[in-house]
């Protein structure tokens, strides 16, 4: 119990300094150099949005969601329809985005994830399962959604055509750069912030992390561990379908723009380890300033070839990820106090 | 196993063959059996025969033969040691942009065939660079995916942004999204000595009762390559080195326990998986007398995980099969269906079939003959083991 509470102070106050200094670096660099902080700061957030669903995904399921790029294709093509086609406000367009994203995803999982539907019509017809769920089923996960990715990509193609009209990017700018990419910087803000309150401080959070932590005995303590992946499923599906929707007025709508967002997400997991948000919101300011700094510099090859050796350096120095460092270097402190 | 042979004939025929079946089967190969080797001297009568028979297939079914080996180089990697990569066709893409590069600096019938062997080892060797880095680095299981995708995607923006002049190596340039022409026509040989030229260099040869037909030599030059390589990979899978792969594949840690060197076992596998994925490329350079950046896109990187998983990445057989029926399949389907119906065989038989489609086959027919031989092989365990 004490171990716990001073657990909890431990991460209140080192989370807190962080949280603080980070704001405090971007004040502080606003008045310094805007252009530059601005830069930085749209890559960090543009890292952690990329990341923030597959991560969510991949560390409580263990499913490697391959159609991640595609999902955030469906955020983004839902709210430009809602924009060009219904005439909604941009907000509430891309809040359907996310939302049918996330009941997308609920389907998928129900479908493919967990084979619960093909199950279900198994059991009536022949008599038995027809398939095994994915759950943890990393490779098997990756190729199934894989077929998935490729049917998407180009039933998008076949329906929509090779690209869809865009909508503009609301606002004017300040110092010479967007005022849109500083207000996502804000709102990646509010993402992390409201994903930590959802996984730390409600009931459902707390089920999800017991699911996570140990499958079996979450089951034995009354927890639907099928129910909790489902609406795990869907939240982060539902994340990536809003990563889709505040980027649909500054990307141009391709059936291939989830592609965009890939290599930054895979990089972003792989470094960020296990923890949802301390893991992507430190690997998106790990990496957002490498890509920005090295991308304007060098070309966009540079950056990428950056992000694969920093991933491949990670793996090497820090397994498990920055939170997995994070991890090992409290228990050294609480070992010596 | 139809192999022991007494030493005293063995320089007889039935001993000779005995000792190959030998090496050439294990527990590692699906098709172990008399009826097996049958059977596949008849397909490949028939793939000798295809292009004689149906004029005009013969210039496609190269180009599915050359993605056979493609197909073949995963199901090694994958289906053997355990290794799912996106990147194979990222040592594809670079035996092929070697051998462009080589023969366009070369173009003599050495100087192309050098270049053949540039390609392979420019494929190999990125493959034991970026397999060195991995496994030695400490990267496992799924991250080996995810650095290999990450890789492909990175060689796409790499061989996009170099069109202009100062990507040019010798004579050739990259020519970034335009691609790289001007390759000269596959002869391999020595000059002066002998060469032969492969490509647009049919044969017409007048068969009785069929006519005229003619012959593409670079189909059978393909075929050759992709026998030899199918059996020498099975003699490698049925190998000590084979069941060390496998065994790393069903538990890493514990073969290590054991006192193998794992790393260097799946390094020693990945590179000519590398290798032959860069033969491969080299081959459809040459066929192609062209090569774009095209071949590193990630459409491109997931054809050999469907051809390879729908076939079963446990069977080399099944990948060669499932490569040429999938891409026949895709190519005759064509249109912009075509992908779709790739995305959904793939979805389906990882659904519904995820050990692949030969493995299944072969486990029904060894089920039927346990059935059919109850007396001979009281409670065996599923698998074909003849004689």
């Amino acid at each position: 119990m004490a171990t716990g509470l001073k657990h909890a102070a431990f991460q209140v106050r080192y989370g807190i300094a962080a949280v603080v200094a980070v704001a405090g670096l971007f004040v502080l660099g606003a008045f310094v150099s805007p252009n530059l902080t601005f830069r930085i700061s749209y890559a960090v957030s543009f890292v952690v949005l990329a990341a923030i669903g597959l991560a969510i995904i991949f560390g409580i399921m263990g499913v490697i969601n391959l159609a991640h790029g595609e999902f955030i294709l469906v955020g983004a093509y839902v709210t430009t329809f809602a924009v060009t086609a219904g005439g909604f406000p941009l907000p509430v367009a891309m809040l359907a985005g996310a939302l049918v994203t996330a009941v997308f995803g609920l389907v998928v999982e129900r479908v493919i994830i967990s084979g619960y539907v093909p199950n279900w019509i198994g059991q009536r017809t022949v008599g038995r399962d027809l398939i095994k769920p994915f759950y943890d089923r990393l490779a098997d996960s990756m190729v199934a959604t894989f077929g998935l990715s490729l049917i998407m990509v180009q039933g998008a193609r076949i329906l929509f055509g090779n690209s869809i009209d865009q909508i503009g990017v609301p606002f004017g700018s300040t110092a010479g750069y967007p005022d849109y990419r500083i207000a996502l910087v804000g709102i990646t803000a509010g993402v992390l912030a409201l994903v930590y309150v959802l996984f730390t401080q409600t009931v459902f959070g707390t089920r999800v992390r017991a699911t996570m932590q140990d499958e079996q005995t979450a089951r034995a303590l009354g927890i639907d561990t099928e129910r909790t992946y489902m609406y795990t499923f869907a939240i982060g599906s539902g994340l990536a379908g809003f990563t889709g929707a505040l980027f649909a007025p500054l990307l141009s709508m391709q059936p291939s723009i989830g592609d965009q967002f890939l290599v930054e997400a895979f990089v972003a997991v792989v470094v960020g380890g296990a923890s949802v948000v301390v893991g992507t919101s430190l690997s998106g300011l790990l990496l957002g300033p490498i890509d920005a700094v090295l991308s304007d510099q060098f070309g966009e090859f540079a950056g990428r070839i950056a992000l694969l050796g920093t991933a491949m350096l990670a793996l090497r120095f820090l397994p498990g990820g920055i939170t997995g460092f994070i991890d090992r270097v409290r228990t050294m402190r609480e070992g010596g106090s | 196993m139809a192999a022991e042979s007494p030493a005293a004939d063995s320089r007889s025929a039935p001993a000779a063959i005995a000792r190959l079946r030998n090496r050439l089967e294990g527990p590692n190969t699906i098709g172990n059996s008399r009826w097996f080797w049958v059977g596949f001297a008849l397909v490949l009568a028939v793939l000798v025969a295809i292009p004689i028979v149906g004029s005009g297939t013969g210039g496609q079914f190269s180009l599915f033969l050359v993605l056979g080996l493609l197909g073949l180089s995963l199901s090694f990697v994958w289906g053997y040691a355990g290794i799912l990569s996106f990147g194979q066709t990222v040592f594809f893409g670079v035996g092929a942009y070697t051998f462009g590069v080589v023969s366009i600096n070369f173009p003599s019938p050495t100087g192309i065939t050098g270049a053949v062997v540039a390609g392979t080892v420019a494929g190999a060797g990125l493959a034991a660079l970026l397999g060195y880095f991995m496994f030695y680095g400490g990267v496992r299981d799924v991250y080996v995916t995810i650095i290999t995708l990450v890789s492909t995607l990175v060689a796409l923006t790499f061989m996009a942004q170099t069109a202009g002049s100062e990507w040019t190596i010798g004579e050739a340039a990259l020519g970034g999204f335009n691609g790289m022409p001007g390759m000269p026509l596959f002869t391999l040989g020595i000059e002066g000595l002998f060469s032969f030229q492969f490509v647009y260099n049919e044969y017409e040869v007048f068969i009785p009762l069929l006519g005229t037909r003619v012959f593409d030599p670079f189909y059978y030059l393909v075929l050759v390559l992709l026998v030899a390589a199918y059996l020498g990979l099975r003699v490698l899978v049925n190998m000590d080195f084979g069941r060390v792969l496998v065994a790393i594949r069903e538990d890493e840690d514990r073969t290590m326990m054991f006192g193998y060197d794992v790393e260097r076992a799946k390094l020693v596998a990945f590179t000519i998986g590398g290798g032959l994925a860069g033969l491969s490329g080299v081959l459809y350079a040459a066929r192609n007398v062209y090569i774009d950046p095209s071949v590193f896109e990630l459409y491109f990187a997931t054809l050999p995980v469907v051809w390879v998983s729908v076939g079963g990445r446990k069977s080399l057989l099944g990948a060669v099969a499932a490569t040429i029926a999938v891409e026949y399949l895709r190519l005759s389907l064509g249109g912009e269906f075509a992908l779709v119906a790739v995305g959904a065989l793939l979805l389906l038989s990882i659904l519904f079939l995820p050990g692949g489609v030969v493995p299944w086959v072969d486990g029904k027919i060894a089920r039927s003959r346990l059935v059919a031989s109850d007396g001979d092989s009281p409670g065996g365990p599923a698998e074909v083991s003849d004689s």
